[in-house]
């Protein structure tokens, strides 16, 4: 048996509304099929499922909304026996229709030890003192101390039992939930991410010429954009300085060696989105352009898929087209790195002992200290540099 | 096709890329970029949207004069929109 549970798509996200089940109690499923559609302050999400097998039971229903990690389905592997009414109680989540008031753990009736004095409550006097701190009832609590009384554990685990249900908010349009879902990623990245920034420009003459060449040949489906080149260039690079290709989990960063690429895409009305493009270092030009457009289009439109939110391994964001030459961005966690370019702009330009004008681009990278140091984040942008010189070999 | 013909199909072409945006509010003589808040990968999809529509292959060189609905009117009206 295998638990299908609610995915975390991204840092800012802590919990999913179920909109609806593709496929029902008995259905066979594939592994990376669509089985459900969840929505998230960002956007409404494709979900895939990653085994192969039979759905057991439904245990989340639409319209409920539940945290990260909630087990929406049991899923029976092939060749798993079909298994009898097990008892796969639902987890208890506070869903949007959860009581306006956190309520402590619901607990079996009280053991046969009553307290020596009827209708008082039999605790220590520091589990009062803190209950009464946290608003906690007292007589709600089942005690485990002699006769049944109420210890400073037993109060401070229904603290912890009840911490992770935050007030209810009212329902924020998505718009507005965007913003504060962008707000708690963007607040904890600058928290605890010590950022170093570097820039760098790189002359893209030889880039755009080839590009033109190219798109001369090709028919309108199959142009290319040099936004496309310059992210292959990133994924490449990254084969240079790999640890920029890391995800920072529990106190350490952890390398990757899968290259999926998250591509910064702005959403018209507000906010903003980095789906994965994924092996982005294996992708000819030809299939990363087609993914790269078709991701833009369901970007907008509204309609990504998990896997695409769940595992981009470095961001790359492109402010050129709104006349920006430079971006220094703040770096998506579990990411150490992020990568921005400005537009390119014709300057003057010193070549073999001559000014002479050319295209420019300029890169810069985001950097976590934790993770890499100025140096290596200094050889990662020559990297880029040097790779952009050879456009034919992208 | 006629040109109000040839503006319908143009119309459901940017409905593609830009599904959120009020159509009818979009001024024919104004850049399209400009009031759809579009960018390059939009328009690259936008024109592959017209030559899959038109059968038609439109040059780079010719995006400029995609840069309004009037624009896309006439362009498509005098390449054989058909």
């Amino acid at each position: 048996m295998t638990e299908f549970v609610m995915p975390q798509l991204g840092a800012d996200m802590s919990a999913g509304k179920l909109l609806g089940w593709r496929k029902n109690v008995g259905e066979s499923v594939r592994r990376g099929d669509i089985i459900a559609d969840v929505e998230t302050d960002k956007a409404d999400i494709e979900i895939e499922v990653f085994t192969s097998g039979v759905i057991e039971k439904i245990l989340v229903q639409p319209g409920e909304k539940v945290p990260v990690g909630t087990v929406l389905a049991i899923i029976r592997q092939e060749g798993e026996a079909a298994k009898a009414e097990a008892p796969l109680a639902p987890k208890a989540v506070p869903s949007e229709a959860a009581p306006a008031k956190p309520v402590a753990p619901v607990l079996p009736p009280r053991p046969a030890v009553t307290p020596s004095e009827p209708g008082r409550v039999h605790a220590s006097p520091v589990a009062k003192k803190l209950a009464a701190e946290l608003g906690i009832d007292l007589a709600s609590l089942a005690g485990t101390g002699p006769g049944g009384r109420i210890t400073l554990e037993d109060v401070q685990k229904a603290a912890q039992a009840r911490a992770p249900q935050p007030a209810p908010t009212p329902e924020l349009d998505r718009r507005a939930r965007m913003r504060q879902a962008i707000a708690a990623a963007m607040a904890r990245s600058k928290r605890e991410i010590p950022h170093y920034y570097l820039s760098t420009a790189i002359d893209m003459s030889r880039v755009m010429a080839w590009l033109t060449q190219e798109n001369l040949k090709r028919s309108v489906e199959d142009r290319l954009v040099y936004g496309v080149l310059l992210v292959k260039a990133v994924a490449l690079a990254l084969h240079d300085v790999p640890e920029l290709n890391s995800v920072w989990s529990a106190g350490k960063a952890v390398q990757l060696t899968d290259i999926h690429v998250g591509a910064a895409i702005s959403l018209r009305g507000g906010g903003l989105i980095a789906p994965a493009l994924h092996n982005t270092d294996r992708q000819s030009l030809d299939e990363l352009m087609k993914n790269f457009r078709d991701l833009v289009q369901r970007a907008r439109a509204g309609s990504l898929r998990s896997s695409e939110l769940s595992d981009p391994t470095i961001t790359v964001t492109s402010l050129g087209e709104q006349g920006v030459e430079a971006v220094f961005g703040i770096i998506y966690p579990p990411q150490v790195a992020l990568v921005g370019f400005g537009k390119i702009t014709e300057r003057p330009w010193s070549s073999g002992g001559q000014i002479v004008s050319r295209p420019v681009l300029t890169a810069t990278l985001s950097g976590d200290h934790r993770v890499t140091d100025g140096h290596r984040g200094g050889l990662f942008l020559a990297a880029i540099d040097r790779i952009l010189q050879e456009p034919e070999k992208l | 096709m006629t040109k109000d013909e040839i503006r319908g199909t143009v119309l459901r072409a940017l409905g593609q890329i830009a599904p959120e945006a009020d159509l009818s509010q979009l001024k024919p003589n104004l850049r399209i970029r400009d009031q759809l808040d579009i960018d390059s990968m939009d328009l690259l999809n936008f024109v592959i949207g017209l030559h899959k529509e038109f059968k038609v292959e439109i040059p780079e060189a010719d995006y400029p004069k995609l840069a309004t609905l009037d624009g896309c009117v006439d362009y498509l009206a005098s390449h054989g929109g058909t």
